[in-house]
């Protein structure tokens, strides 16, 4: 399998007023095309900012990330939105759907950047609605829904583009233990059958095991495998 | 790349409070921005419609109305036989010498004292202005102390009932007749006989103006010259009616204008602040959903516009509210005096597709500068930030 993400010596530091904070020092990690790689580590690891950079919404201090060959580090903002919504499906913790658009609408959302006709968007929409297992509550708004179908819905908008990558921010951190585990299915079946390839944060070992691979960050380092 | 306008729809009928007290906040600021905009409309409506564009008016030189202006029976014997002076069937100029004085009348509703034209007109003078239609009553007979009322000034003043008598001059003239003339000035005037009107005021020999028909409207270049040219006619000025009246509405229309506006934008302030106070509030509970935009891949730009959309799709709302209040207005008229004649005039509020226009874009601009900065706001967020929210 070739290399899908290149994590090669990020240093990340936040600055607050004169004091520097470093997040991550010094991070290699290289994850293959159709890997499930899960991230843990405790709260303040740097577990999340590794997330962020990778998928392109926070920039590294120094090093450089390669996802699918694209050096995203060099990217400029408008660019790098771009890069997003081709290359990335965002799954968070709060399932973050937009409570006035309809389950079709928030799924339709990333396909409002592309240049699909209407009938396409349809069909896709439709089609992974019906993959996440929620076809017959299109129409329903997010409050009408579980906080598992929620999830769903979410996972659904993530996949809708066909990203090269998933990125989930603790996708069961919100959920039950029947809709967490509904989820970590439907996130196994979408990597073997769909080959996505998957990377989640995740504090719950339980959810970890999910994944075929496990990287632990402490104080900003990869400590093990 | 854009969000969809649902999406802000959708969220300003969440906030559905919010959302109607701004947009009454709006819609009042509108509604007085139209109003002065009608009010001064209708003025200029009024005294426009008063005039016909195929008529032009003699006056004396650097005099700003009738009431100050003299023409000599000779002058306008020069000016009758002129060949541009469309005629009668019975071969007399199809034109009126009238003569202008002002009198008091007390208003019904305030009991206040009104200025109040009487305009001495000669028989022909029926014959030029035909919007003036005897409603109630009859005309005036000729060489008698008699006199018509317009219909606003029968409407608004007492003791001008058919068959009651007001002092003009040393006389009492008896009241026979009310006459409508529609939306024009002549509705808010008291007609009477030229020659007896010259009498009483001891003016035999000079009417205030004359008024005739052109053959042919392009002839009003022609007559300009013939007037500038004849020695006898050298004290005189020509105007068309249309311009003439419109001239005399500029001064209150302008006032009026100048005041309500004034007004108006200190209002508005009052309604932008409402405005951003509602958008920051809009963007501060959409903190998430603007990280998550973002995070999608939508731009800085498309958040930009998504909430300038937002506040647009607000004040439009307002604006079209305001609007259609005012709208209401066109029922309304009354009286003031104004200031170009220095007498009454009775006019109603005017909604003009001009009118609708400027409100709507005044509208929209409150929406602009009041959404802007809490759509800059948004736009400038940073994503991690913003996620981090929730």
């Amino acid at each position: 399998m070739s290399t899908l993400v290149e994590v090669k010596s990020v240093t990340k530091v936040y600055k607050r007023d004169t004091l520097e904070i470093p997040v991550l020092q010094n991070i290699s990690l290289d994850v293959p095309e159709g890997e499930f790689l899960a991230l843990m580590g405790p709260s303040g690891s740097g577990k999340t900012t590794l997330l962020n950079l990778i998928s392109g919404i926070d920039q590294p201090t120094s090093g450089s990330i390669l996802v699918a060959g694209t050096d995203i580090a060099k990217l400029n903002e408008s660019a790098l939105a771009k890069w997003r919504s081709r290359n990335i499906g965002f799954v968070f913790q709060f399932y973050n759907l937009l409570p006035v658009l309809t389950a079709y609408e928030n799924v339709e959302l990333p396909l409002l950047l592309t240049n699909l006709s209407k009938k396409e968007k349809k069909e896709r929409v439709e089609a992974v609605l019906s993959v996440v297992g929620l076809a017959d509550r299109m129409d329903h708004s997010p409050r009408q829904l579980s906080g598992g179908q929620q999830q769903r819905v979410a996972i659904a908008r993530a996949v809708v583009t066909d990203p090269t990558l998933l990125i989930g921010d603790e996708p069961t951190g919100d959920l039950d233990r029947k809709s967490a585990e509904e989820i970590l299915t439907l996130l196994g079946r979408l990597n073997s059958e769909f080959k996505k390839t998957i990377i989640m944060v995740t504090h719950d070992p339980h959810a970890a095991g999910s994944a075929h691979k496990i990287q632990h960050l402490d104080k900003g380092e990869l400590t093990s495998q | 790349m854009k969000i969809p306008l649902s999406y802000n729809i959708r969220n300003l009928w969440a906030r559905r409070l919010t959302t109607s007290l701004t947009v009454s906040g709006i819609a009042l600021v509108v509604f007085v921005f139209a109003a002065v905009l009608m009010l001064a409309q209708g003025i200029q409506d009024t005294m426009v419609a008063t005039g016909s564009n195929d008529n032009v008016i003699i006056l004396r030189k650097g005099t700003s109305g009738e009431m100050m202006s003299a023409v000599s029976r000779d002058q306008i014997g020069i000016i009758s036989s002129f060949a541009e002076v469309a005629q009668m069937n019975d071969g007399k100029p199809f034109a009126s010498s009238d003569v202008v004085t002002i009198i008091n009348l007390r208003k019904k509703k305030t009991n206040d004292m009104g200025n109040i034209i009487v305009r001495g007109v000669t028989p022909s003078s029926f014959a030029l202005r035909p919007q003036v239609k005897i409603t109630e009553g009859r005309w005036f007979q000729q060489g008698s102390a008699e006199i018509v009322i317009g219909n606003k000034i029968h409407d608004q003043f007492e003791n001008v009932d058919i068959g009651q008598q007001i002092r003009i001059g040393t006389k009492l003239w008896t009241v026979v007749g009310v006459y409508d003339a529609g939306k024009t000035g002549f509705a808010s005037e008291l007609w009477a006989d030229a020659d007896n009107i010259m009498l009483e005021f001891n003016r035999s020999t000079t009417f205030s103006s004359y008024t005739f028909k052109l053959k042919d409207v392009q002839d009003y270049e022609v007559i300009k010259t013939k007037l500038e040219t004849e020695q006898r006619l050298q004290d005189l000025d020509v105007k068309r009616e249309q311009d003439f009246y419109l001239e005399q509405s500029k001064g209150m229309a302008t006032f009026i204008k100048a005041l309500g506006l004034v007004i108006t934008i200190i209002f508005s302030f009052g309604a932008m602040i409402g405005a951003m106070i509602t958008m920051y509030a809009a963007v501060a509970n959409r903190t998430v959903e603007i990280g998550t935009l973002r995070a999608l891949g939508f731009q800085r730009n498309s958040i930009l516009t998504a909430f300038l959309l937002e506040a647009l799709a607000l004040s439009m709302i307002g604006g079209i509210l305001g609007l259609i209040l005012a709208s209401f207005m066109q029922f309304v008229s009354f009286s003031t005096t104004n200031f170009g004649t220095f007498s009454e005039l009775a006019f109603g509020f005017s909604l003009s597709i001009r009118i609708v226009i400027s409100t709507l874009f005044f509208s929209l601009m409150m929406g602009v500068i009041g959404g802007f900065l809490p759509a800059v706001r948004a736009s400038r967020m940073n994503i991690i930030n913003a996620l981090r929210a929730s």
